[in-house]
């Protein structure tokens, strides 16, 4: 009568060993030193950071900042134009980050400077006239978009380098669906402050000239200029971590305009300076290098800032021509040195960042949180065993083969999809027993109504797995569907929960249908009088 | 073995008292977190968790008394014991964090841990911490209500087409129902709603749909067998033949979560706890309040056509037998 009931056993026997070896053999592999072959040991199921310890960082990326770049250059370069082409202008101010305005254009340059402002800014920006020779000049809303992309992408990218320069294992640097937020993972980090130091720190590297300074007040710099700064300089404080002598701030008159900036290095590595004091190295790409070779070799006798993120670090003056080569030193400490050439290795942020959540789960928590699991886990499977025995009898067994199975699969089907446990994960699978268990218990009820209609044994088992079969696809997809939403709604934890449930109750139709009447058939099968004990 | 041998209750008689009083309990916890408001975790407030492990289980109020000395706040900190007194750990939850800006955002933290470590209770280490900026938590409550709404919308949308109209009604006013009274559930306990919980509140939007599908698959199959007999009548037999499995479908699922809630550890204690409110308001919504919207939207007419199975076609017709 069942004549496929040889290849059903079969299957199921494959499907379960597969998913057995690789996902609940390792497990158990590493609690019991057991052999693990490397295959299996790189495909095992991956523990979430509130299992394994580690940290979670959420940052979001300023994207105001690089906006605001593009536009401080978009008006420094316009002024550079209005003063090589004589055009006089009051003053060009930044109001927003994606806004400047010109003032005081002489109403008889007016079309030479809207072509003159034309060639620099077209692309970019949209120009409005305002009243009394002014213009305004605002970006447009599909370059702010891009710009604003842009920002998070490079950040993730610079963020990514950084963290893998750290040498932490199976990083994870994902962006978040709020668009301007990234989740970082470090799993196994220990010393937190320092990781965040290093993710954070921008390393905005630039050369910029120094016009007057340095000075211990901001005044005195002014005095130089009659109270008005020139529109293309600004002042800078130096570095507040100088070595040594505590002579409290410095601050420089420095050109805006850099013509190097970090994005030319080639390479940046700590090393020691002529005082045997730490210092970063670093060499500079060939664009570069002619630039600083043109830079210096015009301006000897002068002296040149060493700006990092907006501080002066130091101030060399400068001896001769120096194309490819140089070195920064500004009292660091060795560590302070490591991180600088790692960041500035990387790369620099193109915008500040902000924490927005840090969460630490040390080692023990972790082990603590696996250990209650897998006893509420075992609680959880034998209360279920217990009532399923004692209410259906012999057909509990076939339910408990199924659930059992069913959890087997999940583990296995999770470690090959790379999907990862966590906290909630394991409540999800603790649900799926429950939920699991749900629908033999439809299936056996309903076989007991045909029973108790008269009908055969065969009859009966037949009617009960197909009669229900749909009223389980319903419930399944009504759940599914929730855990999508879910899914979507949830960060890393509970993800994994989703994840965990969803796979859950897609093996469940598997297991509690195919797997279950298949159980049915081969104890039918070896009996000559058609039985139940349900 | 039968829990109830062919029932025959009238549930559809009190359909309205059990609407009744199903709209007593919301409106009272309406009443409770209109005026003393939901409790938030960290995750939805904003603010710092701390757990410290000691060499010997110390004393809270030491704890409490060090946090206001040491810590801005810190007088308001909640401070408790985490996990089993074996496991020596404690948990000091401010309800500040550092700015955001400027990265100081584990500023807080920091200063739990070392108000704790000047009062000398017993060599403390962090063994974890949780900090969450006040942005964070106003765009999680948005999303997670987003999320439940898209969920009650796509199984609307799923039984609607597989059922019919009035039987989708029924099941998500009844999941809403269960929404409602999950919610004031916890408000009366005063649950930390966390991110778990809601975890766990979507988890029943799935969940306390299963119920009802399994009744209105056989309000479906009894239309087309009882056509001569007023939707009443095919309810309340429908719900009585579904009783035995509507309660233990119910009660396996709510042993794992009271395995859950037993042994699950501090973490998962608020999911397990809202898994059983639900679980029961579930059972009870899909006997009760589903089925009696279904009643209700189709009014008191008799059947007159019988919805068509989407497939298989029912072999022969037949009595019910329960009745």
């Amino acid at each position: 009568m069942y004549k496929n009931l040889r290849w059903k056993v079969l299957t199921i026997i494959i499907v379960v060993g597969v998913f057995f070896t690789i996902g609940v053999y390792p497990l158990l592999a590493e609690r019991y030193h057991m052999p693990l072959p490397q295959y299996l040991k790189a495909n095992q199921l991956k523990l979430g950071l509130d299992l394994k310890g580690g940290v979670h960082l959420v940052l979001r990326v300023n994207t105001d900042d690089a906006l605001k770049l593009t536009s401080t250059t978009t008006s420094e370069q316009l002024r550079e134009s209005l003063r090589s082409g004589n055009i006089p202008v009051t003053n060009i101010v930044l109001e927003a980050p994606t806004r400047f305005r010109v003032e005081g254009v002489p109403p008889d340059r007016d079309s030479q400077f809207r072509q003159a402002a034309d060639e620099i800014t077209a692309t970019n920006y949209n120009r409005n006239p305002l009243a009394g020779g002014a213009y305004e000049f605002t970006m447009k809303p599909l370059i702010e978009r891009d710009l604003r992309e842009q920002a998070v992408d490079q950040a993730l990218q610079t963020i990514d380098r950084r963290v893998n320069e750290l040498g932490v294992a199976e990083p994870s640097i994902a962006r978040q669906p709020q668009g301007d937020q990234i989740l970082v993972q470090l799993p196994g980090v220990t010393d937190v402050a320092r990781a965040k130091e290093i993710i954070r720190s921008t390393a905005i590297l630039e050369f910029k000239l120094v016009e007057a300074g340095p000075s211990s007040s901001k005044d005195d710099l002014l005095k130089q200029y009659n109270g008005q700064l020139p529109g293309e300089m600004e002042i800078l404080q130096g570095s507040a971590e100088r070595g040594g002598t505590d002579t409290g701030p410095l601050y420089y008159v420095v050109r805006k305009i850099a013509p190097v900036t970090g994005q030319d290095l080639r390479v940046a590595r700590p090393g020691l300076d002529e005082n045997n004091q730490p210092a970063v190295h670093f060499e500079l790409k060939s664009g570069g290098a002619q630039r600083f070779g043109k830079l210096s070799g015009e301006n000897i006798g002068r002296y040149l800032a060493i700006v990092l993120d907006n501080r002066v670090v130091s101030a060399p003056r400068l001896e001769g021509r120096i194309t490819d080569q140089g070195r920064i030193s500004g009292g660091f400490t060795t560590e302070m040195a490591n991180d600088l050439s790692l960041t500035l290795r990387a790369g620099a942020l193109p915008a500040s960042l902000t924490y927005l959540e840090e969460r630490v789960v040390g080692p023990t928590l972790g082990q603590d949180s696996i250990r209650s699991g897998v006893i509420a886990s075992a609680t959880g499977l034998a209360l279920i065993v217990v009532f399923m025995l004692v209410y259906y009898k012999l057909s509990g067994v076939n339910a408990i083969v199924a659930l059992i199975f069913n959890l087997v699969i999940l583990i296995g089907l999770m470690a090959y999809v790379g999907a990862t446990m966590t906290l909630p994960g394991i409540a999800g699978f603790v649900l799926t027993m429950g939920v699991g268990v749900d629908s033999n218990v439809l299936i056996f009820e309903r076989i007991k109504e045909e029973l108790a209609a008269q009908r055969g044994v065969r009859a009966s088992i037949n009617a009960g797995f197909s009669r229900v079969f749909l009223t389980l696809l319903d419930t399944h997809v009504a759940a599914l569907i929730s855990a999508a939403f879910l899914f979507q709604f949830g960060t890393g934890p509970i993800r994994g929960f989703a994840t965990t449930l969803s796979i859950g109750l897609m093996v469940n139709l598997f297991t509690s249908i195919f797997v279950s009447k298949t159980i049915y058939e081969l104890e039918l099968s070896a009996r000559k009088e058609p039985a139940l004990s349900i | 073995m039968h829990i109830f041998t062919n029932p025959n209750f009238n549930f559809v008689k009190w359909r309205w008292h059990a609407i009744a009083m199903s709209w007593v309990i919301i409106i009272a916890g309406l009443v409770v977190i209109w005026t003393k408001g939901m409790p938030k975790g960290v995750e939805f407030s904003g603010g710092t968790i701390v757990i410290l492990q000691f060499d010997q289980n110390p004393n809270i109020e030491q704890v409490r008394g060090a946090l206001s000395k040491g810590v801005p706040d810190g007088g308001n900190a909640i401070v408790q014991q985490y996990g089993p007194p074996a496991s020596r750990q404690v948990m000091v939850r401010v309800h500040t964090a550092g700015a955001e800006a400027g990265g100081s955002l584990s500023a807080t933290a920091e200063q739990v841990d070392a108000a704790i470590k000047k009062a000398n209770l017993g060599n403390p280490q962090v063994v974890g911490r949780e900090i969450v900026g006040p942005t964070v938590g106003k765009e999680l409550q948005t999303r997670g209500t987003l999320a439940t709404i898209f969920a009650l919308a796509g199984i609307l949308v799923y039984i609607a087409v597989r059922f019919q109209l009035s039987f989708a009604v029924g099941a998500v006013v009844a999941t809403v129902h269960d929404l409602l009274i999950t919610l004031a559930v916890l408000a009366f306990f005063r649950y930390d709603l966390t991110l778990n919980i809601i975890a766990a509140i979507l988890t029943i939007t799935g969940y306390s749909m299963n119920d009802t599908i399994v009744i209105f698959d056989r309000i479906r199959e009894n239309m087309r067998s009882m056509r001569r007999d007023n939707i009443e009548h095919i309810v309340n037999v429908s719900v009585n033949q579904m009783l035995d499995r509507t309660i233990i479908t119910g009660g396996t699922t709510m042993l794992s979560v009271i395995a859950l809630y037993l042994f699950g550890g501090e973490v998962l204690k608020g999911f397990a706890f809202t898994m059983i409110v639900g679980i029961i308001t579930g059972t009870y919504s899909s006997v009760f309040i589903a089925a009696a919207i279904v009643i209700i939207w189709q009014g008191r007419k008799p059947v007159k056509a019988a919805p068509a199975a989407p497939i298989a076609p029912a072999k022969k017709p037949r009595r019910a037998r329960a009745s």
